[in-house]
């Protein structure tokens, strides 16, 4: 049998390809029939090659909901026809790592340690069609998917929770969560969060959740901004009309944001001459990502308060802000979402109302669509926040 | 092949050394470094989220490791801070070393793979209860691109290579 998916094909080219079904390889596996699939920023390091793991004919695609189609001899929480929401990130929920609710950090869940061992010093999990760096399995952009340790990845959606809303809950809420309760959100805090994609705003929206007294967004795209304001209920900045360091300053009365979030990753923009020299620095590979907006971050963070990564960066950096972290006692920690731990949360405040994240499924479309999505997404045409594809149709 | 699981305290007694013994004549173990009656090799190791007594119950090592037959020594000790067990491997023969061992580590044929692959997956069959299986799994058509054709040999080194 074979079924449609959406292949990366090289540099810059995807392809939707006739491939073979997925099939059960470990006992612990359910297949899931996919429902709705959505592009993600992070994918884009991926397509643009930033992230040189990938072989011709990888099926793309990690945030994704679906109906159970088929599940291995040892699931025991799912069943066929089960609605559900699956993590991005593949835990095996029982090492040292999965059982401190580090779960993208899980010791079993990558069958390629070596690449990361090799890059970081320690594997790290696996996630679903992000390179064989990341274990090489196969990507959601596809009519069904096989998933791994399904009763620790796969969560049930509680009914009155949208596809549309619940899809976000894999991994663009999952990750903004991860970043606000990691870092210690408090109330009464004020949050920065670089970046208002989908990770951005459900990372806005969780610190608001925690009680953040003020929660402010930058970004650069007014399509964006608006979403963070009505649909998140944040303050913004736009960093190509203001100074982000005078407005934070100005707007925490000369302290500083308590907390700075940074959702942007290795492909940043800024407004200043930096971009450029990150720009020909990365494309002579004498730096593997651009940092400008965790070094930004870093400047405006106030003395003693906690800056987060959670865009994804590879390799090595330039121009770190090491001195600033040291001597304003920053505490400065990143991480892939720990997604199982929050997901359960998340899938309840949805269910409340309150949490949204269907917004920012700007474009939805058919798998058929796929290649002119991601161009669509890339290059932010027409507003585009999140192209979502439903292998139906 | 005659195979016995020789178990022994070493230091304050925490350390328990599960030793594959098959020659006809086994080695001494040593406690420090530098005695010439030991392998030059470093050991590999896993931290299991296990008890000790988990790891290898009745001495039977995990299949992956039991395998390897008196390839290896295998220690076993508590893993410090309640982290479960640390399971260590090691090749009784002098590993390849310089110019043959890199060509054996590039041909997928050098020993120190087999120990790192069996040391990753008894870890996983004890915690997970089992080992991680990625292929057959769908992709679209492979590219016959130099490229193309890295990653797949990286990728097939990467559940036997690394710096364990």
């Amino acid at each position: 049998m074979t079924m449609k998916a959406l292949t990366w094909r090289g540099v810059n080219k995807t392809a939707v390809e006739s491939v073979p079904d997925p099939q059960i390889l470990n006992d612990q596996d359910i297949i899931l029939k996919v429902g709705v699939s959505a592009t993600c920023g992070s994918d884009l390091h991926l397509l643009g090659g930033y992230i040189p793991a990938m072989r011709a004919g990888d099926i793309l695609g990690h945030e994704f909901m679906g109906e159970v189609a088929e599940v291995g001899p040892a699931v025991r929480n799912h069943r066929v026809g089960d609605r559900v929401v699956v993590c991005s990130f593949i835990g095996c929920g029982r090492c040292w790592y999965c059982e401190q609710g580090l779960w993208s950090l899980c010791d079993n869940g990558n069958p390629n340690p070596a690449i990361t061992e090799a890059l970081w010093g320690y594997p790290v999990g696996g996630c679903f069609g992000y390179s064989h760096a990341l274990g090489g399995f196969a990507g959601s952009h596809a009519e069904y998917v096989r998933v791994p340790y399904a009763d620790r990845g796969a969560f049930t959606i509680p009914d009155g929770v949208d596809d549309l809303d619940a899809v976000f809950a894999s991994d663009a809420a999952a990750t903004g969560w991860t970043g606000v309760d990691q870092i210690g959100v408090q109330p009464g805090d004020v949050v920065a969060v670089w970046g208002a994609g989908g990770v951005g705003q459900m990372a806005a929206r969780a610190a608001i959740l925690r009680g953040a007294e003020r929660v402010v967004v930058i970004d650069r795209l007014p399509e964006r901004l608006a979403q963070a304001e009505n649909a998140i209920g944040a303050e913004t900045i736009n960093y190509e009309t203001d100074s982000v360091a005078a407005e934070l300053r100005e707007r925490t009365g000369g302290r500083g944001p308590d907390i700075c979030i940074e959702a942007v990753g290795m492909e940043g923009d800024s407004a200043g001459p930096q971009y450029l020299y990150d720009q020909v620095k990365q494309q002579l590979r004498l730096e593997t990502d651009r940092p400008m907006a965790v070094r930004e971050a870093i400047h405006a963070c106030r003395k003693g308060g906690g800056v987060f990564v959670l865009g994804v960066y590879g390799g090595l950096v330039d121009k770190f802000p090491l001195g600033a972290v040291m001597n304003k006692g920053l505490t400065l920690r990143g991480a892939q979402q720990f997604g199982h731990r929050y997901i359960p949360e998340i899938l309840g405040l949805m269910a409340s109302g309150e949490v949204k994240a269907s917004h920012l499924a700007t474009h939805v479309m058919p798998l058929d669509d796929g290649p002119a999505g991601y161009r669509m997404f890339k290059n932010k045409e027409d507003g585009c926040v999140r192209a979502v594809f439903r292998p139906e149709g | 092949m005659k195979t016995s699981i020789k178990l022994a305290a070493a230091g304050a007694g925490l350390a328990v050394l599960v030793r594959a013994v098959g020659r006809s004549r086994a080695r001494p173990f040593a406690a420090g470094h530098g005695d010439e009656t030991e392998p030059s090799n470093r050991w590999r190791a896993v931290t299991v989220n296990q008890p000790q007594e988990q790891i290898a119950p009745d001495g039977a090592l995990p299949p992956p490791l039991a395998d390897l037959g008196d390839v290896i020594e295998v220690r076993i000790s508590k893993a410090a801070g309640g982290k479960g067990t640390e399971l260590a491997a090691r090749l009784r023969d002098p590993e390849p070393s310089g110019a043959a061992g890199l060509a054996g580590r590039l041909a997928g044929d050098d020993p120190g793979q087999a120990v790192r692959s069996a040391l990753r997956e008894s870890k996983q069959l004890i915690e997970a209860g089992e080992i991680l299986r990625v292929e057959p799994q769908p992709t679209g058509r492979r590219a016959s691109t130099p490229g193309s054709w890295l990653i797949g040999t990286v990728t097939r080194r990467a559940g036997s290579e690394g710096v364990l």
